[in-house]
């Protein structure tokens, strides 16, 4: 293989088509999925650890700038999730076609970011 | 049969762990969204019964080895300088099995209080 082959990675000049941002977004929010764990295995066990760690975690979560992380957090699960039953489905040969493939792709998508929304403004 | 998570079965490892992740935290988002515990020792008993205890025991492992190959995946496909790549690897492996370790140790710790 050539070590000269032509590069093209202008990102701002690159238009994805929607399967490629199902896809991009579903290892960038995997990423955040992992560097928040150890968060979340943190405030696990301070809730686990008695009543005053548990109303400790509780108001930790209830502050304004973890709302905010929570908001991302909402969003990064669901679209891992809902971009990974579609991954999965793909892998079983469902809607591979390219016009299935997008429209579940902008399925997946949206509905991550609707519901990560709706269900923030619910609860948070 | 190797014992190393590559090729294909690291891939039947990703889909089979995705499956069970899913389900469970699923539940656990909906519980938690829905029926918010209201103090320590509802959160504590939810935890604690037969069924979600195992559970979680369960997604510990599961997790661990969904991210690590995922994090793999994504770091061999971007971190292209060999020791940078084997460094981060190092790290996110020590990372993953102290996090798992951390959870384990809550739920141990609850089962013996």
């Amino acid at each position: 293989m050539s070590k000269n082959r032509p590069v093209f990675l202008d990102l701002w000049r690159i238009r994805l088509p929607i399967t490629g941002w199902a896809s991009i977004l579903h290892r960038i929010s995997g990423v955040v999925l992992v560097l928040t764990t150890p968060y979340g295995v943190y405030l696990f066990g301070l809730s686990l650890s008695g009543p005053a760690g548990f109303a400790d975690a509780a108001s930790h979560l209830s502050s304004g700038l973890v709302r905010v992380l929570l908001l991302m957090l909402a969003w990064s699960f669901l679209h891992h999730l809902f971009a990974g039953i579609r991954f999965l489905m793909l892998d079983l040969g469902l809607g591979i076609d390219r016009t299935g493939a997008r429209k579940s792709a902008w399925v997946a998508v949206s509905a991550a970011v609707a519901v990560a929304l709706i269900g923030w403004g619910i609860r948070l | 049969m190797s014992r190393r998570a590559s090729g294909l079965k690291a891939w039947a490892v990703q889909r089979a762990t995705a499956v069970y992740l899913a389900g469970f935290s699923l539940y656990l988002v909906l519980h938690l969204f829905l029926a918010p515990p209201v103090d320590y020792l509802a959160w504590r008993d939810w935890v604690a019964g037969p069924a979600v205890s195992v559970a979680f025991l369960l997604f510990v492992p599961a997790l661990l080895a969904h991210a690590w190959v995922g994090i793999r995946d994504v770091l061999i496909d971007y971190v292209k300088p060999i020791g940078v790549r084997v460094s981060l690897l190092a790290l996110l492996a020590f990372a993953l099995v102290a996090s798992g370790l951390w959870a384990l140790q809550a739920l141990f710790l609850l089962r013996m209080g």
